[in-house]
């Protein structure tokens, strides 16, 4: 499903996670398994909607910066992401907080990122950490 | 089409259908053939494992993104055995008097819902943790209400032997929240109640029939298979009680068109909109272990907020934090030192927030922000800053700031920092987890769905059981309240079946 947009997807992921950049593929592969995952299991306008977008982010900086959005530079591309999370349209900010919250699904929900941040949830409580 | 008939069919098993359930056991054993449906699976002790993606695609609607009709705020709502009691924090309060007194329901008096709600307390062992339970993300929370000024209550769970894995709202892997599934359920099967899991009523009819499509077990899911094989069924019924939840239950209503039916279905809803507040520490704190909700400040009847303690897992706590990128990063690698307040407003019944059904017959959940829940929620920002800070917490990220990351320098222009200047709809993350109305409770069918006893009017066969009921916001955690208006609307079912059933 992803396919056809990952360059994109992976591009907007590393603005959204910097540390994205270091992932290796099989990692990537992770990450994009989630993300399919959890649009595979949305309704279909959703999905629809939120890969139109990422499309749509690809295109959108030639307006701005007369190239696409894989072409940019890692600031500029913040600067970009930015100013749609702030657009006056709400469509954009939509977009814009739909495709943040699934990269942000991909990356935190492997579990090796959310060891990496020191997150400890055990089933067994505080029998573990007394 | 499969052709079955009971006497009386509960849609849902949250903590409305669960109570119904459990009070029809006489009629149960007085030979009447009680079914309940409900359309999520029931999980075995064991299939939970705690793992954020691993349980919430499972037990949430729409893995726990329900979106409204503009996308600007998620509402989450369990599909399981045991509904929502499955996956919410156990916090059990009962409703406060003014509060009920406004819904001004004729029949309905906040002295019968507190009995009622008492005996609930009691069966599902309701009671405060000890001292040595409480984690440094509460402890901080009370003692930094303190310091600021605002009066700290700790919330009674209905917890037993609970391990303090910090992870109910993926459904506890030590079984120790003693929702319907552990309590209500469980004993109306043991007392000849059939329940179904797997079960969708696709639409009722106004011959007293459900169409209920039974769905087979999804390869590698978690979960028993259905008591029934999978198909499509007709369910003639004598009486139907809806317990399918504030967007279930108007929801199935409106998809079943039934004749006459009340105009006001789908009408009020109200869901105490909710944000979260992260703050970090100079030093690891206890905060992914212990019960993450254990303390709150009430401020919904002067200034229309309440915060409560809370602690999320990491996608959903980074999901919380507006913006992304390297400042986003680098909250989210201060886990170990980070303390978390969940902000609710309080959004009254308008005429805009209400369920509709599209072509598909899926709910669409119109809500617009209302001024007053809109101030409810900066008030709230300010509030839980002031918290932070008085705990001794050196940044914190306030969705209603902007920038939103706020130091210790910014604590004498809070009120300028936060402001509703900044909120942008579709940046914030805003969810909702407290879902109400839609199938309120009143005199009429001007101004209801159903009398106060659940009644649909002009329907004497049909009855709701469950938050839809809410004519307006309960102010504070509603599973209790459920429980209490589920426990009189089985009352009144128990007093009507010789007529209805016969």
């Amino acid at each position: 499903m992803l396919l056809s947009v990952r360059p994109i997807l992976r591009a907007i992921g590393a603005t959204v996670v910097p540390e994205a950049d270091r992932l290796d593929e099989a990692e990537w592969m992770a990450l994009e398994r989630i993300v399919a995952d959890a649009l595979a299991a949305r309704p279909r306008a959703v999905r629809r909607q939120l890969l139109l977008f990422v499309r749509l982010l690809q295109w959108l900086p030639l307006v701005r910066y007369g190239r696409r959005f894989t072409q940019l530079d890692a600031a500029r591309r913040t600067r970009f992401l930015e100013t749609l999370q702030n657009s006056a349209i709400l469509l954009l900010r939509r977009g814009c907080w739909g495709v943040r919250t699934l990269l942000l699904m991909g990356y935190y929900g492997r579990p090796e990122a959310a060891r990496a941040i020191g997150y400890a949830a055990d089933p067994r409580g505080w029998e573990v950490r007394r | 089409m499969i052709a079955r008939g009971y006497d009386v069919v509960i849609v849902g098993t949250g903590a409305g259908g669960g109570t119904v359930a459990q009070a029809l056991v006489p009629l149960a054993a007085a030979g009447r053939r009680v079914l309940v449906l409900e359309q999520g699976p029931r999980f075995s002790d064991n299939e939970f494992s705690g793992r954020e993606l691993d349980m919430a695609p499972q037990l949430y609607r729409d893995g726990g993104g329900f979106l409204t009709a503009d996308g600007t705020m998620t509402l989450a709502f369990a599909q399981a055995y045991g509904g929502s009691t499955l996956v919410y924090t156990g916090t059990s309060l009962t409703a406060p008097e003014r509060v009920i007194r406004r819904w001004n329901v004729p029949g309905l008096d906040h002295a019968d819902l507190a009995r009622r709600s008492h005996r609930y307390l009691v069966e599902n062992n309701v009671h405060l943790l000890p001292p040595e339970e409480i984690n440094d993300n509460n402890r901080l929370f009370a003692d930094g209400a303190r310091a600021a000024g605002y009066q700290v209550e700790q919330f009674p769970v209905n917890v037993l032997g609970c391990k303090g894995s910090s992870l109910c709202n993926l459904g506890c892997p030590n079984q120790a929240k003693q929702g319907t599934n552990r309590r209500q359920l469980p004993a109306a099967e043991r007392g000849g109640v059939e329940v179904v899991t797997r079960a969708q009523v696709v639409e009722i009819g106004a011959d007293r029939s459900l169409t209920v499509r039974v769905a087979p077990k999804p390869a590698g899911a978690k979960g028993a298979p259905s008591e029934w094989e999978p198909g499509v069924y007709r369910v003639q019924a004598s009486a139907v009680v809806l317990a399918g939840g504030a967007v279930g239950s108007p929801e199935l209503l409106l998809r079943s068109r039934l004749p006459g039916a009340p105009p006001r279905i789908g009408a009020g809803f109200t869901c105490h909109p909710a944000l979260i507040l992260v703050a970090e520490h100079a030093q690891p704190i206890t905060n992914d272990v212990g019960h993450p909700k254990s303390y709150f400040v009430d401020r919904a009847a002067e200034e229309g907020f309440v915060l409560e303690t809370c602690m999320y897992f990491p996608f959903t706590t980074a999901k919380a934090l507006t913006g992304f990128g390297a400042g986003h990063s680098a909250m989210m690698r201060a886990f170990p030192r980070l303390q978390q307040i969940l902000v609710l407003a309080v959004d009254h019944a308008t005429t805009e927030n209400r369920i509709v059904v599209n072509r598909a017959g899926n709910a669409v959940v119109h809500y617009q922000f209302t001024p007053e829940a809109l101030h409810g929620l900066v008030r709230g920002n300010r509030a839980a800053a002031r918290i932070f800070f008085a705990a001794g917490a050196l940044r914190v990220h306030a969705p209603f700031a902007e920038p939103p990351v706020l130091t210790r320098t910014d604590t004498e222009t809070l009120d300028r920092r936060i402001a509703i200047a900044h909120w942008l709809p579709g940046k914030q993350t805003i969810s909702a987890a407290h879902l109400m109305g839609g199938c309120g409770m009143g005199r009429t069918t001007a101004d209801s769905v159903t009398d106060a006893w659940g009644r649909v009017h002009q329907f004497p066969w049909l009855r709701v059981a469950d938050a839809s009921l809410f004519p307006d916001a309960l102010e504070i955690n509603p599973y209790v309240t459920i429980m209490a208006l589920a426990d009189r609307v089985a009352e009144r079912l128990l007093t009507d079946a010789p007529a209805l059933l016969d």
